[in-house]
């Protein structure tokens, strides 16, 4: 159970919306801290992956809890 | 930085071919490429302040309509005035209830995200288009300036 810095919650919204979010919200951070998403959109699964890959920030946990996604982002 | 660059071409200004260039380019810079956008011909629609763009499915076989409506209903729907404008509010209500995001916000998105908006100056002038009528912050060129880009880009499309 990892603990967060700051936390976003993207519920209802879809495709680009929660990585674009993301972004914006991982830019107001620093190096190192972690970022908690919330989800709903079962394509934000996927989108988290190919982010976490592209951009280099660590993609540290992704799971799915009570019907919403839930995501750990570690700024690079 | 070895960042990876698109460039997309705009050339519509339909409802449904506005969304393609904005969600591309905005998901594009989310994951770190460096993003052109060329609005040309009808796209400059897209660069407009205020964006009343609209959606018909007349000659659009491939939009979905409810009871097989897709088969009469266009072309003799359509004759009806207004018809357009009321299925373009059901189209964007329909995806404001889908969690969708506006075409305004995308387009934002887009510029905070430092997505280059150009214009093409030739349509501009053909279609003597009245630039106060654009949002700030967009670049005014020709084919060749798109070039100069796109001739570096990773992935280039025509939308």
């Amino acid at each position: 159970m990892a603990d967060f810095d700051q936390e976003l919650d993207a519920s209802g919204l879809n495709c680009p919306l929660p990585i674009l979010r993301a972004k914006k919200t991982l830019g107001g951070m620093e190096s190192g801290q972690v970022l908690h998403i919330i989800a709903t959109d079962p394509g934000s699964v996927k989108d988290f992956e190919a982010f976490a890959n592209q951009t280099g920030n660590e993609l540290m946990e992704s799971k799915e809890v009570g019907g919403k996604f839930e995501f750990l982002i570690k700024k690079a | 930085m070895d960042e990876k660059k698109l460039a997309i071409i705009a050339t519509k200004g339909s409802l449904d071919w506005a969304y393609p260039p904005f969600i591309l380019a905005s998901t594009a810079a989310a994951l770190g490429y460096e993003t052109e956008i060329f609005f040309t011909f009808y796209g400059l629609q897209l660069l407009k302040k205020n964006m009343a763009l609209e959606v018909t499915p007349l000659g659009n076989p491939g939009m979905p309509m409810p009871m097989g409506m897709d088969k009469w209903f266009p072309v003799l729907g359509l004759t009806l005035p207004g018809m357009q404008g009321m299925m373009t509010s059901m189209m964007k209500k329909k995806m404001a209830s889908k969690g969708v995001a506006s075409l305004e916000e995308l387009r934002e998105l887009c510029q905070e995200a430092e997505v280059k908006l150009i214009a093409c100056q030739m349509t501009v002038d053909l279609f003597e288009m009245d630039t106060s009528e654009f949002i700030d912050g967009i670049e005014y060129a020709g084919a060749a300036r798109f070039f100069e880009f796109a001739g570096e880009s990773d992935i280039c499309l025509y939308i």
